[in-house]
């Protein structure tokens, strides 16, 4: 069911001027910020913590509960992911570009609500445009008052760093984030100790919030946290922005109420997705990124749920729906996500950085035809040597969960589409089209 | 002497005074370098190591685990194009062979009058104009093979100038602005080095890219 539900993270966007401190200010910018410093700190977290809102990064953990469980200390930092790389999300890089004030607004209000009196927006280097307004806003900012020695005159001093990336999908798991901030190559910290809660950035108490989760906080503190668990349903409150991509009329973001959507809807409703590209049949699509197993057409009616796509056996993630058709070939689409995370596996964990290389290699022979039959467990059991045992949630042997997320898009088409990877043997190649889109 | 321009090394003791340890400076001023020079030179990264205070080896042993961060000289325009599964998903191997045929080189090299370099990037979360292309950190899409030509052509004959600035370039806007009472203690808190003119930040301004 399609819901008319408020946008409530893009009520800007679309406007030619979304990204400037007059459109925002004419459209109720920081007043919510103004009123969360009129209340305690403690009011401000215990707000958002009754919103039930989910970090949007991927984990999905509840944000009122990460900023609970900081450790009591008097420097305390507040980190804004925005290093959006999962393949086939790009919903951060929209915000960014798009209302970088809100993005602002939001990370002054959890700053105020932890007691940070420094924040840092850790921007994704390759969103140079997203990085120039972000600066922008944050200058206009300052000046408008909102940042600085005494914001809104409230006596709360808070700074705000923009921080740019320069290109690697692990500095977006929040510990590699806070290493590259710090200025080092970005490798994951072992947990324990180093709980970003506990020591994150400088041994110091660090939240890592999401740049959507940011942006939600304006409206949760402007309407208040019982109109946001009014959208959506149980732990799923309020609305959240899904990428959609891959064989689709119309790939894009769309703002759309938790829970009460389905992925059918999603993928096939013409004020959405617009159905499948030139009329085939889907196959297959991801629910949640490219660390998620795979979801086939049996499950089109899970509705956008953290806690239902969870027991069907897969995540919503970071809320990335990738769509392939009839004539995508599976075996080639896990074989490019192998691919991916093997480029991207920061390499310090042997099962990661080896495993994700084996097994890119063994699906490329087995997608060019060049495979034997006993490839198909081969590959299976290095995921397993990542992974062990195959479970969803995986198991881990790494420091991070990159590794235990390789074998997902792996399992998957071993699990779905057996038949096809054997077809790829037995004919000695592929039986598919080549990539370019059919729109016939 | 300074590798940095004047200007540019003013802007770095500016960033540098943003956090709260030098170090963090690291990768800003690796990006302020590229924009001075078009890749990261090894004169730079002795300043920056200086800067941040680490050696030369770390900048390095930094930057190399970055995507972005090109310890060799590459072209004008480094030309991105995204194979990753959305994109893939729309043709952009097919895009991608296209690139290397009209510019007749492979994936990593750089054309011989230096204008192009080209490499096959990961997602660049642009995938509702799958196939996306980068150039420069400029995004492009949905591109074809045709619509490839046409930037290649754009980009040659310098239509595209205005908004696709030399490589190295990310962020035109300058922090104007900041705490000074925070950016004190900071400083305060470092050895000496940054002296007190890295307090002050410069005013910055929307600049177009430099001519």
């Amino acid at each position: 069911m399609i819901t008319k539900a408020p946008r409530i993270v893009t009520s800007r966007v679309g406007l030619e001027d979304s990204f400037t401190l007059e459109r925002y200010l004419a459209t109720g910018g920081y007043e919510a910020l103004r009123k969360a410093l009129a209340m305690e700190p403690a009011e401000v977290a215990a707000e958002v913590n009754k919103a039930s809102l989910l970090g949007r990064g991927g984990a999905g953990f509840p944000a009122g509960r990460k900023w609970s469980m900081l450790r009591q200390a008097p420097t305390r930092y507040l980190v804004v992911n925005g290093d959006e790389s999962e393949p086939a999300t790009f919903k951060d890089h929209m915000l960014i570009e798009s209302d970088p004030h809100q993005i602002i607004e939001g990370t002054a209000i959890a700053a105020y609500a932890t007691g940070a009196d420094q924040a840092f927006i850790y921007c994704r280097g390759e969103f140079a445009l997203g990085l120039e307004r972000l600066q922008q806003a944050c200058n206009e900012a300052y000046e408008h008052g909102a940042l600085g020695a005494d914001v809104l005159g409230a006596g709360y001093a808070l700074d705000i760093v923009i921080h740019p990336g320069a290109g690697a999908y692990i500095c977006g798991e929040e510990t590699a984030l806070l290493e590259s901030l710090e200025g080092k190559r970005g490798f994951p910290r072992i947990k324990p100790p180093f709980f970003p809660a506990a020591f994150g950035l400088y041994g110091e108490p660090t939240v890592v919030n999401n740049v959507e989760t940011m942006s939600n906080l304006p409206w949760i503190i402007a309407n208040g946290a019982e109109a946001f668990t009014a959208l959506g349903e149980g732990s799923s409150a309020g609305t959240r922005l899904f990428a959609l991509s891959g064989r689709v009329v119309n790939p894009g973001w769309f703002e759309i109420e938790m829970s009460k959507t389905t992925f059918r809807d999603l993928i096939f409703d013409p004020s959405l997705g617009g159905g499948i590209l030139g009329g085939r049949e889907l196959r297959a699509f991801i629910p949640g990124g490219v660390s998620a197993p795979w979801f086939g057409p049996d499950q089109l009616d899970i509705g956008l749920d953290q806690d239902a796509v969870g027991k069907a056996g897969s995540m919503l993630g970071s809320g990335s729906v990738v769509v392939m058709d009839s004539d995508t070939c599976p075996v080639r689409a896990a074989w490019r996500i192998a691919q991916f995370f093997h480029r991207e596996s920061c390499g310090q964990c042997t099962p990661c950085r080896e495993g994700s290389g084996w097994i890119e290699k063994i699906l490329h022979r087995l997608e060019q035809g060049l495979g034997r039959e006993k490839d198909i467990d081969l590959v299976l059991d290095a995921c397993d040597n990542i992974s062990p045992g195959l479970l969803w949630p995986p198991k881990q042997t790494t420091i991070c969960v990159l590794g235990p997320s390789i074998p997902s898009a792996v399992v998957s088409v071993a699990k779905m589409f057996r038949d096809d990877m054997l077809v790829h043997v037995k004919e000695g190649g592929c039986p598919f089209p080549a990539d370019a889109v059919r729109r016939d | 002497m300074s590798h940095l321009s004047p200007d540019n090394r003013r802007r770095a003791e500016a960033i540098v005074a943003c956090y709260p340890k030098a170090r963090s400076a690291l990768i800003p001023l690796c990006h302020l370098a590229q924009s001075q020079d078009g890749w990261l030179t090894p004169e730079a990264m002795e300043e920056i190591a200086d800067l941040v205070d680490c050696t030369p080896a770390e900048v390095r042993g930094t930057a190399t685990f970055y995507d972005m961060l090109h310890t060799e000289p590459v072209g004008r325009h480094v030309v991105n194009v995204c194979t990753n599964i959305a994109c893939m998903l729309a043709g952009a191997y097919e895009v991608l062979d296209h690139a290397e045929a009209t510019l007749g080189i492979s994936v990593g090299q750089t054309t011989e009058d230096g204008e192009f370099t080209l490499e096959e990037g990961e997602c660049l979360a642009g995938c509702d104009k799958a196939p996306c292309v980068q150039v420069n950190h400029r995004f492009f899409g949905p591109l074809d093979t045709e619509g490839l030509d046409r930037l290649i052509e754009d980009l040659r004959s310098g239509r595209l100038s205005g908004t696709v600035p030399p490589h190295g370039t990310l962020n035109r806007v300058d922090r104007r602005v900041g705490l000074p009472a925070l950016a004190a203690k900071a400083a305060a808190a470092r050895e000496a080095g940054a002296g007190e003119g890295s307090v002050q930040v410069k005013p910055g301004r929307v600049s177009g890219p430099p001519s």
